[in-house]
């Protein structure tokens, strides 16, 4: 009458119930769960170094201070999504040494330079959009820990688009300059977002597992296709044009269609041949490298003043 | 935010690793130990569990989940525990444990009939 | 000269003489300008930490320290432009200025450098927030008077997380105790500034609305002694100070940290963002 642990594991899912650390769990689930909510964190760290860049140019100290707050939530989302790998079985510092090793990635867009302050607001208006259009489903994927921090990531990521639109919206309609400041940065930034929804589904066999094991729940060419039809308005409201002549309206399939994206520019990307992967790497390890000796000094000061701490692991609770 | 980040060919298979790994590097220091945050949001509401996070001291500690975890208005008081004083109980007894309890109504209000006319109760 | 008594008593390097209150403005202005680039100049400088920290927990919490500075320059900038009457927003004051009507201490444009480095400057600048706010909540002018009020309680979690670096990198490692003694001794130089009254503070303590800066070194060298000595640190002995930030007479390190700031207003005046 005892169900096998594998077959406790199915009914868990098929419940739409959510699987906890506790729980047995096939070394793939595991796996495919740590790679992925790893590279999550590690594109969340990453992506502070793009919107970063302006913060000491901000054109007031109001949009600053929104940016700095911005850039700071993004930190405390990889700290969260780390927090929640690791009650998977790997340590904070192996997931970091993966990614300084190249051996984990993070999400293609953050090898994009930001060229102008409007880049701020595409970025938030874009980027944060397209990352929002998948985030709601995150939110209902089976690993418990993971679930948890989507909805507090959620709720803080509310201001994130909206700063960035409104950052456009001042533009558009300001100067004849701020305006094609704005439409470069569209020009620029657009393609890169499409393709941060990935290949085509039937090009991404890893695509079927994952929508099995419920980690993902919706596709990547239903999300793109999200994406656009929500965007295309926004846009429109704007009054800057996306640089696709192939975007328009079908009226039959009653969403938009668009053209294809340049996927030889999507996998050199990937590969590490984008116009910023290399520095961002650098900037991370330097930081992270530069920072050891404190580190090391923080360790030492509690191992001579607390000794309880000594024997403190790195276990981790739910 | 979420980020899909695509394989591509040659890539290690996403369920390979090796114990390597997992394997701390000597000289890499780290932020510390895990601890667990609890805040308080209000007064008179108890300390929930709100995440996790690194940090090689008590007050360290207690400083960092001021910093992660409070920055919305989200609490009046912060208690932060070392993620190895954390004793769980074991899933493998959960029916053991916590089963029982459901076949127990008599511990809810709702098992009572108590008539309408009596009033509230 | 030589002996532990004359090496209490400060060589202040020579000020251009004949200060005059920059622009002609009221001291009243000045004296809340000043406080206001304090923290302006502070916060660019702590922004410049972000995704750089040691780890990802010191990334967070600089970023906070640094939005703490950045809404206190807001306010104090606010105010002096209120006071000023002519129409001034934080944002022309704080993009408009060029170096020599910008007024901050000259310890917070010091660079970062390494952490001890930002440690040891955040240490003196908290040490001697935390008795200027404590003593202006109570200032006759209660704009300046709620926003120290406010400043306060900042001040008295960014010295408690100062204090407690300071400890850790001093009584930390043989590595992290000599860069920390090291960044004490570099920025030792601009501790005397804080507290060294000229006719503005004077006028402003006269008037009400100020504090002579002269009261607050005894509290602020108790609190330093305290930290040296829990993180095993020396204090330093070299009589060598620096002073001018005050009257506009900075470091090389002011205008580049203005240039970075101003960039956007100047090249694309007048404009909405």
């Amino acid at each position: 009458m005892d169900l096998s642990p594998d077959d406790r594991f199915q009914a868990i899912l098929d419940a739409d119930d959510k699987i906890e650390p506790t729980d047995w769990m096939p070394d793939g689930y595991r796996q495919t769960l740590i790679r992925q909510i790893a590279q999550h964190a590690h594109s969340e760290i990453i992506g502070m170094q793009p919107e970063g860049n302006w913060i000491s140019r901000a054109p007031t100290l109001k949009r600053k201070t929104i940016l700095m707050a911005k850039v700071q939530d993004e930190a405390g989302h990889g700290l969260y999504l780390y927090a929640a790998a690791e009650t998977l079985g790997i340590g904070r510092d192996e997931m970091q040494h993966l990614l300084h090793t190249g051996r984990h990635k993070y999400s293609s867009i953050f090898n994009y330079p930001t060229l102008s302050w409007a880049d701020m607001g595409v970025i938030g208006w874009l980027v944060d959009g397209a990352a929002i259009t998948n985030q709601v489903a995150l939110t209902r994927t089976s690993y418990g820990p993971y679930a948890r921090a989507m909805v507090r990531i959620c709720k803080e990521e509310s201001f994130h688009q909206r700063q960035g639109y409104e950052i456009l919206l001042t533009l558009c309609r300001g100067s004849a300059e701020q305006f094609a400041m704005a439409q470069d940065a569209v020009d620029r930034w657009w393609w890169p977002s499409l393709m941060m929804f990935g290949p085509h589904d039937d090009e991404s066999p890893h695509t079927a597992q994952s929508m099995a094991w419920k980690v993902k729940r919706v596709s990547n060419d239903d999300l793109r296709q999200q994406f656009v039809d929500m965007t295309v308005p926004q846009a429109e409201y704007l009054g800057v044009t996306l640089p696709d002549p192939e975007l328009r309206w079908n009226e039959q399939s009653g969403h938009y269609d668009y053209g294809e994206v340049d996927w030889d520019e999507f996998w050199q990307v990937v590969k590490g041949d984008g116009p910023m992967n290399r520095e961002r790497l650098a900037n991370k390890v330097g930081a992270w490298d530069d920072g050891a000796w404190v580190r090391e000094a923080a360790m030492a000061y509690a191992a001579k003043h607390d000794g309880r701490l000594r024997s403190a692991g790195a276990g981790g609770a739910a | 935010m979420s980020y899909d980040v695509p394989r591509m060919a040659g890539d290690a298979a996403w369920t390979e690793h090796d114990a390597d790994d997992h394997a701390r590097r000597p000289g890499d220091e780290g932020s510390g130990p895990m601890w667990e945050v609890f805040v308080r949001q209000r007064r008179g509401m108890s300390h929930v569990h709100a995440g996790s996070l690194h940090a090689p001291d008590a007050e360290t500690a207690l400083l960092n989940a001021r910093d992660v975890y409070t920055r919305r208005s989200e609490g009046v008081s912060v208690w932060v525990v070392p993620s190895s004083a954390v004793t769980a109980s074991d899933p493998d007894n959960a029916a053991s444990m916590f089963e029982p309890f459901a076949e127990q109504p008599y511990r809810h209000a709702t098992y009572y009939d108590i008539p309408d006319e009596v009033g509230h109760m | 000269m030589t002996g532990p008594e004359q090496s209490r008593v400060p060589f202040v390097a020579a000020s251009p003489q004949g200060m005059v209150v920059a622009g002609g403005l009221p001291a009243h202005v000045v004296y809340v300008l000043r406080l206001g680039d304090d923290n302006l100049v502070m916060a660019q400088r702590l922004g410049e930490w972000i995704s750089r920290g040691p780890d990802l927990e010191e990334d967070i919490a600089l970023a906070n320290v640094a939005l703490d500075h950045l809404g206190q320059a807001r306010a104090l900038l606010a105010h002096a432009g209120a006071l000023e009457g002519m129409g001034r927003t934080e944002d022309d004051l704080a993009m408009g200025r060029a170096e020599r009507d910008v007024h901050n201490l000259l310890l917070v444009e010091q660079p970062n450098g390494d952490f001890a480095h930002t440690v040891a400057r955040a240490l003196f600048l908290d040490a001697y927030q935390v008795e200027l706010w404590r003593v202006l909540s109570g200032s006759g002018d209660a704009t300046l008077g709620g926003i120290a009020a406010k400043a306060l309680k900042e001040a008295r979690y960014h010295l408690r997380h100062s204090s407690a670096w300071a400890v850790r990198l001093g009584d930390g490692t043989a590595l992290s105790h000599a860069r920390m003694q090291a960044a004490v001794d570099d920025l030792w130089r601009f501790t005397f500034e804080p507290f060294a009254a000229d006719a503005v503070d004077l006028a402003a303590a006269a008037s009400g609305v100020g504090v002579d800066p002269e009261v607050l070194r005894a509290p602020w060298d108790a609190r330093i002694d305290a930290v040296l000595t829990e993180a095993t640190l020396e204090r330093p002995s070299d009589p060598y100070q620096r002073t001018g930030g005050r009257q506009g007479f900075h470091t090389e390190h002011l205008g580049h940290v203005l240039t970075e700031l101003q960039w956007m207003q100047r090249t694309f005046p007048g404009l909405h963002w």
